[in-house]
């Protein structure tokens, strides 16, 4: 027995610290890059990087909540906030003090990790279903602040200053949208790689671990409370990022979207139909959900959000019902069950 | 032998219940010390007390000579305490190995070493040919072995594992034996709660005998065998160790 | 602020809390029996709301008469989202149990959108209508009458809950359904009876509250909001906690407003929810 367990172990301290993605994910990750690196130049109608930068930044904003909901566990029901914050803070310090909105990125990705604090701190300790209706009575209460708050604009809310002489530093293009293309597709790329490294961190297990069992997790060391505001801070952080790319997109920023319920939802149910807890769930219902939405506001006009909203909570529940864990989980759990797993 | 586990006197009331009364007990270095007592004793609350989980309202614990009475449980275990639950918590979507490396990042940050670490107490507890299958795939059995091999990699000075044998057949009951007395031998010290009263004769240094919520009996096995008051709580003399 | 503003804010803070509590209690019955929070509550109020309506506009029936047949349908409703869909969410990880009843109450806002336009609505010229003057305060009967039926009701719910078999057959599955289940208390009819009265208390105060109230796709989800701050404070799982808590946060938002900016209201219900839960978890009266 000794020499075999001495073989055994030495085997497996052979092998590869994670598992190795199969080929075909391999050559479908390259496929996909270069697609997206020459997307502009293979689509060349408008409409169509529209949708992709829409694709991209909702992909990162779904990743963001995957961050807090699929990794730590915390059901947050009102996460447009951090979006508001972002699109706000770079176009409120842009309106009023002429500073560039690629600080004001930064100043709202501090906000942001700052509201998150002082959201999570007190709130983050309860249970999740305590947790989850605060998130929706912060939701509410911080729309209805911007919306009276007359000097972010309150319920009629701003107009990002148009300015052509300078499109980088100013960050608006006004003859193609290319530009920003790139850039959310820069945003995207950096929020994925950051989830891909933190998952695989000591940081990111310990984040499952409490997610899962926390009494088991307190019991080997990790400090619970201080982990979940963590993972709240960084998604925040990515929110808002794609808040203010957002605003100086669309150019006009009005709460009761950038807040809306609809944003929050929409993260949610990215995440959960592609997957909590994978790390392209988020990615593959975007790239679900943003079509859809975008459509339907053709094919159905006016009406189209609401459709929108009746197609979204019944895919949810649907979802919920029959396969909470999304689609991909069953993908990426095949690839962590390595070969020679015994039965 | 040095005092590593110090409690006084902890006490721990539920309204009108109380779980744990004016216990007092301790735990030399390198010692084994099983704690018996029928069910609903309060063994399981002392662990909770203990390790942090629960606050006590009365005494204090001291580990090593400091007091760490009222101390968050992850601050506790941060000091060397592991523990194993009676029911059992593995992290159902990691696997077997994902399982013990969050055990040894508790003192390590690199996750190869993590690894490393997390393959050598698999391969202790026996369990290194599942160890890329999912926790929840494995039977109870394995659980147990699987809890015990994350708080292992902990690297702990004081382990608490409450009812280890439980549930599992016979033969799996020696393995588990001899397992916990190699880890005394690499000079770990053990408080194991237990029911069987054969796997405590062998195994225990020292015993504490608990009894709706009182210590009854606290010190060799043959003394506490001996005790009036156990002899009544377990109807009967405990046997000797087969 | 003259001494009769203050008694009448606090005599309609008190009716409109007692149809806060109505609301809350259902929710923390559904709590207590399968530890699911129902993110969908506020929409049923509106659903109710809106039957109310539609019995009134389309069938000319007086909300008053209306009442036990839109108690009867919301209760039928929750029998039926007990069966077709909550039995399948018990099975599944607090996240998806958390979305998915959140999912299903964007869908019926948004479906009653869809159907019936954002409009306001109203039943005017109810049969109870015009004010009641008692000493310097003015009351409106639909509302002294809307608290006179919820209080009812809850007497009711109390007695049914404590004084006949079934409702300790519903007590007992709610502190343990394992238990329960061994004594042969048919576990799965408890949980579905307690969405019916769940469901059917929200059925009750909705069309009382169609009678002074306005009526639109969005109405539910300010009510559930107090609702969940009132089955926070009161405890989950426990009536009374419901009827105390619900009542003082009808004093609360009352008082506020008169107080303070009444746009404000749902920040002072937010401030209460959290001072509530990080001081004391369990409520007031709660067991979680």
């Amino acid at each position: 027995m000794p020499g075999d367990h001495a073989r055994m172990l030495e085997a497996a301290r052979g092998e590869r610290l994670w598992p190795r993605a199969p080929l075909w994910m391999v050559a479908l990750g390259a496929a996909g890059s270069v697609l997206l690196l020459a997307y502009p130049f293979i689509f060349k109608a408008s409409f169509s990087h529209h949708m992709m930068i829409l694709i991209l930044l909702y992909a990162l904003m779904a990743q963001s909540w995957n961050v807090v909901a699929g990794f730590s566990g915390q059901i947050s029901l009102g996460h447009a906030i951090f979006f508001g914050i972002g699109a706000y803070s770079s176009t409120v310090l842009f309106a009023k003090y002429g500073l560039t909105p690629w600080a004001g990125l930064l100043v709202g990705m501090l906000l942001s990790a700052l509201a998150a604090v002082a959201i999570g701190v007190p709130t983050l300790r309860l249970r999740g279903h305590y947790f989850a209706i605060a998130t929706l009575l912060i939701g509410s209460s911080v729309q209805i602040v911007f919306q009276r708050w007359d000097w972010v604009g309150a319920a009629s809310g701003l107009y990002v200053p148009i300015d052509r002489t300078s499109p980088w530093f100013y960050l608006q293009f006004h003859t193609s949208k290319v530009p920003y293309y790139y850039l959310a597709l820069a945003a995207a790329a950096a929020g994925y790689l950051l989830v891909w490294k933190l998952r695989r961190s000591r940081f990111g297990f310990r984040l499952q671990a409490l997610r899962d069992e926390p009494e088991a997790a307190a019991s080997l060391g990790i400090a619970i409370a201080r982990h979940k505001v963590l993972a709240f801070m960084i998604s925040a952080a990515m929110m808002s990022v794609a808040g203010t790319f957002y605003g100086q997109y669309v150019l006009v920023l009005d709460p009761e979207r950038l807040f809306s319920v609809e944003i929050s939802i929409l993260v949610l149910l990215m995440t959960v139909l592609g997957g909590s807890g994978t790390l392209w769930g988020p990615a593959l219902g975007a790239a679900v959900l943003v079509p859809l939405s975008e459509y339907s506001r053709i094919w159905f006009g006016g009406t189209g959000r609401t459709i929108d909203l009746i197609i979204y909570g019944i895919l949810i529940l649907l979802v919920c019902m029959w396969r909470p864990s999304g689609i991909l989980s069953l993908f990426e759990e095949r690839i962590r069950r390595r070969a020679g797993v015994t039965p | 032998m040095s005092l590593l586990l110090d409690v006084q006197g902890v006490t721990k009331r539920y309204g009108g219940l109380t779980a744990n009364a004016d216990i007092t007990f301790d735990v030399n270095e390198g010692e084994i010390v099983g704690i018996i007592g029928p069910n609903g004793a309060g063994k399981s609350t002392l662990f909770d007390l203990i390790t942090g989980f629960q606050p006590l309202d009365a005494g204090r614990v001291l580990l090593g000579g400091r007091d760490i009475t009222g101390l968050r449980p992850d601050r506790i275990s941060r000091l060397g305490v592991a523990r194993t639950f009676q029911k059992l918590k593995p992290f159902p979507d990691l696997t077997v190995t994902e399982n013990v490396i969050v055990g040894a990042l508790a003192h390590t940050a690199d996750m190869r070493t993590a690894r490393d670490q997390a393959l050598e107490q698999l391969a202790f507890v026996d369990l290194l040919e599942k160890r890329n299958n999912f926790a929840r795939e494995l039977s109870t059995g394995q659980r147990k072995r699987l809890e015990l091999a994350r708080a292992l990699a902990m690297s702990p000075r004081l382990i608490l594992m409450d009812e280890v044998t439980g549930g599992v057949d016979q033969r799996t009951i020696s393995g588990l034996i001899d397992l916990v007395l190699a880890l005394k031998t690499r000079g770990l010290t053990i408080v194991t709660i237990e029911h069987n009263m054969q796997v405590i004769m062998r195994l225990a240094d020292r015993i504490l005998a608990l009894h709706a919520g009182r210590r009854i009996a606290f010190g060799v096995p043959e003394e506490v065998r001996r005790e009036p008051a156990v002899v009544d709580a377990y109807l009967g003399t405990v046997p000797d160790a087969a | 602020m003259s001494r009769d503003l203050i008694i009448q804010a606090i005599v309609s803070g008190l009716l409109m809390g007692l149809i806060y509590a109505l609301v809350a209690v259902g929710l923390s019955l559904i709590f207590g029996l399968m530890e699911i929070v129902n993110f969908a509550h506020g929409e049923f109020l509106m659903l109710a709301m809106f039957t109310t309506f539609w019995f009134w506009a389309l069938g000319g029936l007086d909300p008053l008469f209306s009442l036990p047949l839109v108690a009867a349908i919301l209760a039928l409703a929750g029998i039926a989202v007990h069966f077709g869909i909550i039995r399948r969410l018990l099975k599944a990880p607090m996240l998806a149990q958390v979305c998915g009843t959140f999912g299903l109450g964007v869908a019926l806002r948004a479906g009653a959108q869809f159907l019936w336009t954002p409009d306001f609505r109203t039943v005017t010229n109810p049969l109870i209508a015009g004010r009641v003057q008692i000493g310097p305060i003015f009351i409106g009967q639909p509302q002294l009458v809307a608290g006179i039926i919820c209080l009812m009701s809850f007497v009711a719910l109390w007695l049914f809950v404590t004084r006949t078999e079934t409702g300790l057959g519903l007590q007992a599955t709610a502190q343990d359904r394992q238990a329960a289940a061994v004594m042969g208390i048919p576990t799965e009819r408890m949980s579905a009876l307690g969405w019916a009265t769940g469901l059917g208390c929200v059925g009750i105060a909705g069309s009382m509250l169609s009678t002074f109230y306005y009526i639109f796709p969005e109405v539910g989800v300010n009510f559930a909001l107090l609702a969940f701050v009132a089955v926070a404070l009161g405890g989950f799982g426990s009536i009374l906690g419901s009827l105390v808590a619900g009542v003082l946060i009808g004093l609360i938002e009352s008082l506020g407003g008169l107080l303070l900016d009444p746009s404000y209201k749902t920040l002072i219900v937010f401030g209460l929810y959290l001072a509530v839960v990080i001081v004391r978890p369990h409520g007031l009266f709660g067991r979680f």
